[in-house]
């Protein structure tokens, strides 16, 4: 097995794996906020602009997780270092 | 019609146009394009507002967005809105239009390039000590580094930087993986899917947008907040935000 292969193998495996190990986590934490913010506005509907508002903020923390795994992702099927590392050393 | 290939995952690295060093990519080229949108429209709707009861579509227009970014400045900092308005307001509606603007056929949202990005989030981090010296003076800011002990001081330090990388990080995610996904569909589904995936992504964009500008607030708030001495007056609710950086 030569090493362009190698490399390619590893990337594309590796990149699937970020994405779906990556995503559960911000996904179940979402879900629990939002669950948690509907129950909030369900008792209090009086002060629905600040809990949305945090809402939204904390939702955007919580999946800057999953967007960081999706740009690792991202870069190793599309940008790899690598690749034109070894693409540069056999010519 | 569209400039990008799908193997390319930022608007940088298409050169539209090239005079020896001088390169002109989709992204200067869009970011410029926007600008001259803004200011133009800007100046051709304010150029005759009136104050009767009958105002035109512009200026109602414009009303009601900056009077809903100035509430929304109120309601997190507790402050007069007037001294941030200028920067957040630019920051939330530069970046709504570059979001909203992919409904566009070939253009390229400029914030799914790392580089814009990064240059927004860079502006947010030197406003943050700016406002926090001007309202608490620099003896005062810079105390609150050295907050609950002296030994959160490097902590702090990174905190500062991670956030910083964390906004930049987020936009170019949010919007790159937007446009990525509509084009990656485009070759598989050609025809009805693609078009729920750009709506869904001028939502993503919209609330992005909205999260950044109140994110900067948030940091700028923090900083800026002075420590009430009078018993009477309630604690701004922003100290909860302090250390949501990550």
């Amino acid at each position: 097995m030569t090493s362009i292969s190698l490399i390619a193998m590893a990337s594309i495996i590796t990149a699937g794996l970020t994405i779906a190990i990556g995503s559960i986590g911000p996904a179940l934490g979402e879900g629990r906020a939002v669950a948690n913010a509907l129950s909030a506005i369900a008792q209090q509907p009086d002060e629905k602009n600040t809990i949305t508002r945090t809402l939204f903020v904390g939702l955007a923390m919580i999946e800057s997780t999953a967007i960081y795994c999706f740009v690792v992702s991202m870069i190793l099927l599309f940008a790899n270092p690598f690749w034109n590392y070894v693409l540069s050393a056999a010519n | 019609m569209n400039f990008m290939k799908i193997d390319q995952i930022s608007p940088d690295q298409v050169i539209f146009f090239q005079y020896y060093f001088i390169k002109l990519n989709l992204t200067i080229l869009f970011t410029w394009l926007i600008m001259a949108l803004l200011v133009i429209g800007s100046w051709f709707i304010t150029r005759n507002l009136s104050t009767s009861p009958k105002i035109g579509y512009g200026q109602n227009l414009l009303e009601i967005l900056v009077s809903g970014i100035q509430g929304q400045i109120n309601e997190i900092s507790r402050q007069k809105a007037a001294r941030y308005m200028p920067f957040i307001g630019t920051l939330f509606i530069f970046i709504a239009f570059c979001n909203l603007l992919t409904v566009v056929p070939g253009y390229e949202s400029p914030t799914a390039s790392l580089s814009t990005t990064a240059a927004l989030a860079i502006c947010v981090f030197i406003s943050v000590p700016l406002f926090g010296i001007i309202r608490r003076g620099l003896i005062g800011y810079l105390k609150q580094y050295i907050e609950p002990t002296i030994f959160m001081l490097p902590f702090n330090i990174m905190g500062e930087i991670t956030r910083t990388l964390a906004l930049a990080v987020r936009l170019f995610g949010n919007i790159m993986s937007g446009s990525k996904i509509a084009a990656i569909l485009l070759a598989i589904i050609p025809f009805i899917f693609p078009v729920i995936m750009q709506l869904l992504g001028l939502l993503t964009g919209l609330i992005q947008a909205y999260i950044f500008a109140v994110l900067a607030m948030v940091y700028i708030g923090s900083a800026t907040q002075i420590q009430a001495k009078t018993q009477s007056e309630p604690e701004p609710q922003s100290n909860t935000h302090k250390n949501n950086d990550q």
